[in-house]
């Protein structure tokens, strides 16, 4: 598997989900820094989590306009699978890879903690392998909203990726830990080849971190 | 010239840091104060003579990166 890790100023989860692609698919995945402009055949484009730019403007604004995007947006569009994790995931939302956006956390608090979260579409590369998985999540903006309508397509579409649950599977307010509308955690595309989550599996994905249930999102991908 | 623009969130879009300053402002004594919404404030200086072209830049700075218009609106003011 040929896989490529984007770094922008400001990413710091970048080494960790390098590790993990390098642990369970025993394939390094090359390094692309956000200034290149374009990168080589690609089995799964990462988009890791940070603050790249220091959340200047918004967060991931300022990361979507970095050269790179536009190569990302393309192969993307092409079907490659494509996958933003926290920071990641807001720089998905902010280049329109992704439809909605992540506001500040309800509670206007940094929450780092662990959380579970449930598949609700079963059946992309992302999601097929995970039903209820614990990991942590650590942001101050993943707060989910969409506007109404656009909410309908989403879930006409079946485009909901994970849902903040408890750790029965249940999803309710309780569980919800920032205010994200329907508890949603992470979305697709509509063709479902790109994933944006805010909780991390790269941060519980071996058993000496706590917890592996992050390695279930990258089944798809092992050789 | 120099353009001031306004972000701030969509009507329909809860603003849990405007609530938590109406309630400080309460707190402080501050009657009447019934609804707080905050934003971001910009100023651009913009090399432009014509100040409809200016304007229509400007918006366009604020569709592509200004702001987010899932959950923001955006005014353009030029001086």
């Amino acid at each position: 598997m040929k896989s490529h890790v984007i770094v922008f100023p400001g990413s710091n989860c970048d080494r960790d989900i390098a590790v993990t692609i390098k642990n369970i698919s025993d394939n390094t995945p090359e390094m692309v820094w956000h200034k290149e402009t374009s990168i080589d055949t690609s089995d799964l484009i990462i988009v890791p989590g940070g603050f790249s730019y220091g959340d200047y403007l918004r967060c991931g604004a300022i990361a979507s306009t970095s050269p790179i995007m536009k190569d990302i947006v393309k192969k993307a569009n092409d079907g490659v699978p494509v996958i933003g994790i926290c920071n990641g995931f807001q720089i998905l939302i902010e280049c329109s890879l992704l439809d909605g956006a992540l506001m500040r956390n309800s509670s206007l608090s940094f929450i780092c903690k662990d959380i579970f979260i449930k598949s609700k579409n079963t059946n992309s590369i992302f999601t097929k392998n995970t039903k209820i998985a614990k990991m942590p999540i650590a942001h101050n903006e993943g707060n989910y909203f969409v506007s109404s309508d656009q909410l309908k397509k989403i879930e006409d579409n079946d485009q909901i990726a994970f849902q903040y649950c408890d750790h029965n599977g249940n999803i309710n307010d309780e569980a919800n830990p920032n205010g994200s509308l329907k508890n949603i955690a992470g979305i697709l595309n509509k063709k479902k080849n790109v994933l944006g989550m805010m909780p991390h599996p790269e941060r519980a994905a071996e058993i000496i971190l706590g917890c592996d249930d992050g390695k279930s999102i990258f089944k798809s991908f092992i050789n | 010239m120099l353009a001031k623009i306004h972000i701030t969130l969509k009507k329909d879009v809860l603003d849990p840091q405007g609530s938590v300053i109406a309630n400080s402002l309460k707190s402080l004594g501050f009657e009447g104060v019934n609804d707080v919404r905050q934003g971001k404030y910009i100023e651009i200086k913009i090399d432009d003579d014509d100040k409809g072209a200016a304007t229509k830049r400007l918006n366009e700075m604020c569709e592509k990166l200004l702001a987010n218009l899932v959950i923001e609106d955006y005014s353009v003011e030029i001086d």
